[in-house]
């Protein structure tokens, strides 16, 4: 090592960077900085033109002063200039003050690439990697212009030395992330992929990062890499920890080089070649074996270096989850990790079996370790991991152990730290409903949830409860009893009451008969919560006031008193205000019966994606590994409008997660291709009329044969809802419009067209208006009469402009002829006798098809009611086989339709028959409904 | 890759940033202080890495100086304290058993020495003595021009 200069090649900034230390307040730094920065200012100023050391010298200074957290506003000038000096060090500190200070100047972005076109032709290689160290730092657009078309020929060339090829790998990668469409590899493809064969191995290390990056954009093109790739890693992994001389990293074998090799194979499959994928199972084995062996050092570099390599060949292992032996082998290694001192491996175990737990074929394996992470979660001093094993439970949660990991969750939540009560609540929330297997456990759960952690338990969870506890009959006096008995305590929270008044409204008559919650005990305790509680929640106790007058007749003096009384119906607040004012009158002037009809139940909420799991799935940003789905016939696709008065939802739409740097931000949308499956039609194209039907993809549309809701298209910007009510040959169809983005929409304009025959089918939808903010929804209705049966759908067009860009849009409109049925009741001797009448080939539609889907006879027969038909028991001699009757109303006819829907279990059939009384309506029922099951 | 790197003391005073990828001023003084404070509110025998926002964090102490580096989500926490490792090598073999005020008297030192280390948020080369050797040339350039000045002198 040479002696070092430390700073004595300028003793003015040495001098100067001591001043400000020795600074005993922050007015004195700024006051000797001012003083600094107007001594340099003066300098640049003067007539006396500087030597080159004396610019060095001050523009250190400048960067020096801006690292500290000062402005700089000048000095870029004069860092240029250091550019083209022909003294390495005035360079290399010109380089540094742009790396870190660029200005968007477009005069200076000229000379400082000038420099750099200069330095990188010089074939000095010590200021080539100078120019290439500051492309790759800047790595502004400009600069890819520039360059980004000379520097993978720098990359290849045979005669450019190893150091440079390093930086102009890199520096390629940089421009690549900042502006992919300047970067073309073309012709260059298979000579950077062969730089994984490179002997020098610094080339190899900073290669593989570009050639990473690439396969992920254009996986085939880069596919060569894969067998490269093996063989590379295999030579490192049989290595001897001397063998790669200054590449072995305390007697671990290139292990960053490693990593990135596990790293470029994940963006491929399992190599199809049966020697390469050998030969890989092999190194993957070996890097298993080798954490069984004793440690060659003590060091922690040691053990670190080896355990990266070995978490990144299990990120490997997974990431095929193809070869349970390894991925066992995996699970069990982690599982003594689990175990282990260091807390770092702990929690890297823990993050990983996270993955491992959603593989079917390892599943089982993470569950036996459930005890381990339970205790994790218990003991564990750092917060970070113990979210680690929260976020593991769970993972590993299923109907097995879901009863004990919410137990543990739950008794977790009472100590848990608050940055991460809010997602507790909500994954046990989750957990409690995915799996529960009786309803009055899940309402236990949720009131002890509330009960632990009232404040962590946003609306969504409440609400949550709510809908199921309308929905499910069987658990409703249960949940009535249980939180009248949790509003007892003396202290209960708000969250509580709000349930509480909800169900107590809805159901207090089924705990009404027992004297200690008689309809007035019950009232009285809603009441004593009342004046402690915020005003919405007084709101929703004055409706469950009115519903308590219905229930309960004989509470309607007290609670007319209660009305009446000043503070409620003077309420400041208008909402309390006029809700005693009408209740109080309804209660007065409407008969029994209206009340009645008034105030009736609830009805069932329409089944929709669980507000929550949306809401987890929000905070926790898309693509969360831990978010599994919600299963179990719970889960249709969401639905936009909440239904209810009290009970509403905002419209379930995640948003893309807020980014909170910013820095991920996803590609800008105009730019990014049509890619989902689900897109109908050419969302982005510029061109005017809808496409052709042709080009119209059938997937949203067949999604609504058997169902009226749901979301009908979502993309970046728009997500579409659709409600729609059908009764005879008269339809109503709502519509949302949902502008997803911050942005407004400009120009919003719908149109629908009714192909052909169709064309008098629509009757009437008024303009939307044309301009949708962002985040704002907007509804349209459309009227639909049948005239006569159909087969082709009505195309909804819809354009606007987002940001400038116009966006044009065709979807098929969910209108089937099976919507205007009417369900026929009969029973089996007339059922068969019509059959027969309708014996005409014509009249007959057969199909026999695989089944799609699970052939569950409860989601079966959900499917048929939402076709509209009847479905007829005890028709059929087979009980396996289906039955369904119904009429279709048109204006001009009413066509009778059969239809017999047999499965085949074993072969995973089915034979679909329908007969009716027009041929071509058989026809279209059959093509609809084949691709139904 | 890395998204940005900090050296910051016990103090919190900021001592190194490296940033690999485009900020705004505002947004990188912003996630200084905020990131600073929250590493210097854990305990010393806590797990180096944690979610920090929707980045990875990674950091070390040693002595009086913090090492935290933001990563990728799909990187690799234990190699990534280990290139923090490395570079800590680096400042001490090229300073000789490297102190705080090295860094701060030698701030330019520290940058180029982490350029030939890692350039663009990847590691560039992770040979010691190869990165050395590429400092050391850059030293001789300027020893000599040095020496030049001093015999004008």
């Amino acid at each position: 090592m040479p002696a070092v200069s430390k700073g004595d090649g300028m003793r003015g900034l040495a001098v100067f960077i001591s001043d400000i230390r020795n600074c005993k307040s922050k007015e004195a730094e700024i006051k000797r900085i001012n003083k600094e920065l107007a001594n340099i200012r003066s300098k640049f100023k003067g007539d006396k033109a500087l030597d080159g050391y004396s610019k060095k010298k001050y523009v250190c200074k400048l960067l020096f002063i801006f690292l500290l957290g000062h402005d700089i506003d000048f000095g870029h000038m004069e860092a240029v200039n250091l550019l083209s000096s022909n003294k390495y060090t005035e360079k290399q500190i010109g380089y540094l003050f742009i790396s870190v200070l660029v200005n968007s100047n477009s005069e200076l972005i000229r000379l400082i690439n000038n420099a750099i076109k200069n330095d990188l032709s010089s074939r000095n290689p010590t200021f080539m990697c100078l120019a290439l160290h500051c492309i790759a730092n800047v790595g502004s657009r400009e600069m890819a212009e520039a360059f980004a078309s000379e520097i993978p020929r720098i990359l290849v060339a045979g005669d450019t030395m190893d150091s440079v090829k390093q930086s102009a790998a890199l520096c390629l990668l940089r421009l690549y992330k900042t502006s992919p469409d300047l970067v073309l590899m073309g012709e260059w493809t298979s000579r950077v992929v062969h730089l994984l064969n490179d002997q020098h191995m610094g080339v190899v290390t900073a290669a593989i990062s570009l050639i990473t990056c690439l396969s992920q954009k254009n996986p085939d093109e880069f596919k060569t890499c894969v067998s490269l790739a093996v063989s590379r890693l295999s030579r490192i992994v049989s290595s001897a920890s001397t063998d790669l001389q200054d590449y072995t990293y305390y007697f671990v074998p290139a292990p960053w080089l490693s990593c990135k090799l596990l790293r470029l194979l994940q963006c491929y499959p399992p190599p199809e070649d049966g020697a390469v994928k050998g030969r890989l199972v092999e190194c993957l084995e070996t890097i298993l074996n080798k954490a069984q062996e004793p440690p060659k050092s003590k060091k922690v570099q040691h053990s670190n270096a080896k355990n990266a390599i070995l978490f990144e060949a299990i990120s490997l292992i997974i990431h095929y989850d193809s070869e349970p032996n390894l991925l066992v082998r995996a699970c069990n290694q982690l599982g003594q990790f689990l175990q282990h001192r260091e807390t770092n491996l702990r929690y890297l175990a823990l993050e990983s079996m996270c993955t491992l737990a959603s593989s079917e074929f390892s599943h089982e394996a993470v569950k036996t370790h459930i005890e381990t992470v339970i205790n994790a979660l218990k003991t564990e001093r750092d917060v970070s991991v113990r979210q680690r094993a929260a976020d593991l439970l769970y993972a590993m949660c299923d109907r097995s152990n879901a009863k004990q990991i919410v137990a543990e969750m739950l008794s977790y939540l009472e100590t848990a730290d608050y940055s991460i009560r809010e997602e507790m609540v909500l994954k046990v929330a989750i957990l409690a409903e995915k799996y529960a297997v009786d309803y009055s456990w899940y309402v236990d759960t949720i009131l002890n949830l509330i009960r632990i952690a009232g404040d962590y338990v946003s609306e969504e969870v409440w609400y949550r409860v709510i809908q199921i506890v309308i929905n499910r009959d069987d658990v409703q006096g249960y949940a009535a009893k249980t939180v009248f008995e949790a509003l007892q305590a003396p202290a209960c929270h708000e969250n509580m009451v709000k349930v509480g008044g909800y169900i107590l409204g809805e159901f207090g008559n089924l705990i009404a008969g027992d004297p200690r919650s008689s309809p007035l005990v019950q009232f009285n305790l809603l009441h004593s919560k009342f004046h402690l509680c915020s005003v919405p929640t007084r709101a929703l106790l004055l409706s469950a006031y009115i519903k308590f007058i219905n229930l309960f007749p004989e509470t309607k003096a007290t609670i007319q008193e209660v009305l009446r009384c000043d503070s409620q119906i003077r309420n400041s607040d208008v909402e309390l205000q006029q809700r005693a004012v009408e209740y109080l009158k309804l209660s007065s002037i409407a008969s029994t019966d209206v009340l009645a009809t008034v105030l009736e139940e609830m009805p069932p909420f329409p089944e929709r994606e669980s507000s929550i799991l949306a809401k987890l799935k929000k905070k926790k940003g898309p693509g969360a590994v831990s978010v599994t789905e919600l299963e179990d016939g719970k889960r249709e696709s969401g639905e936009l409008n909440g239904g209810g008065d009290r009970g509403q939802d905002a419209a379930s739409t995640p948003s893309p997660s807020a980014d909170l740097l910013g820095i991920r931000s996803s590609a800008p949308v105009s730019a990014a291709p049509a890619s989902a499956g689900s897109l109908l039609v050419d969302v982005f194209s510029e061109a005017g009329p809808a496409a052709p039907s042709g080009a119209v993809n059938d997937d949203g549309f067949l999604r609504f044969v058997c169902k009226n809701n749901g979301v009908l298209f979502e993309n970046q910007l728009l997500q579409i809802g659709i409600k729609s009510e059908y009764r005879q040959n008269l339809g109503r169809m709502y519509l949302f419009y949902g502008n997803k983005t911050s942005v407004q929409f400009a120009s919003f304009t719908t149109t629908v067209n009714c192909p052909g025959e169709l064309q008098s089918h629509i009757l009437q939808s008024k303009p939307v208006e044309p301009l949708v903010e962002g985040g704002a929804q907007i509804q349209q209705v459309l009227n639909i009469e049948c005239l006569t049966d159909f087969s082709d759908a009505p195309l909804l067009n819809i354009k606007f402009r987002y940001g400038g860009a116009l966006q044009n849009l065709t979807l098929k409109l969910p209108v089937t002829i099976n919507k205007f049925f009417q369900p026929t009741e009969m029973a089996s001797q007339d059922f068969f006798q019509r059959w027969k009448q309708l014996s005409q080939p014509q009249q007959e539609a057969q199909k026999i098809f695989k089944a799609n889907h699970g052939m569950d006879t409860e989601v079966i027969k959900a499917k048929l009611l939402g076709l509209g038909m009847a479905l007829l028991d005890n028709v059929d001699p087979n009980p396996e086989n289906y039955v369904c009757a119904g009429v279709i109303q048109t204006k001009s006819q009413q066509v009778g339709c059969l239809l017999r829907l047999e499965p085949n279990a074993q072969a995973q059939m089915y034979r679909l028959t329908l007969r009716c009384s027009k041929d071509s309506v058989s026809k279209r029922l059959c093509e609809l409904l084949a691709q139904q099951f | 890759m890395f998204i940005f790197m900090l050296l910051f003391s016990r103090q919190g005073k900021l001592r190194l940033q490296k940033w690999y990828v485009p900020l705004s001023d505002k947004e990188k003084k912003k996630i200084t202080r905020e990131l600073v404070q929250t590493v210097l509110a854990r305990k010393p025998k806590m797990c180096s890495f944690l979610e920090w926002r929707d980045l990875k964090v990674v950091y070390k102490r040693y002595a009086s100086l913090y090492f935290c580096c933001a990563i990728e989500d799909q990187d690799n926490e234990l190699i990534t304290l280990e290139i923090i490792h490395r570079y800590v090598e680096l400042l001490d073999k090229y300073f000789g058993s490297v102190c705080e005020l090295d860094i701060i008297f030698n701030f330019e030192k520290a940058y180029f020495i982490l350029d030939e280390f890692l350039l663009g948020g990847e590691a560039q080369e992770t040979s010691k003595k190869n990165v050395l050797k590429a400092i050391e040339q850059a030293d001789l350039l300027q020893e000599t021009k040095r020496s030049i000045l001093k015999s004008i002198i």
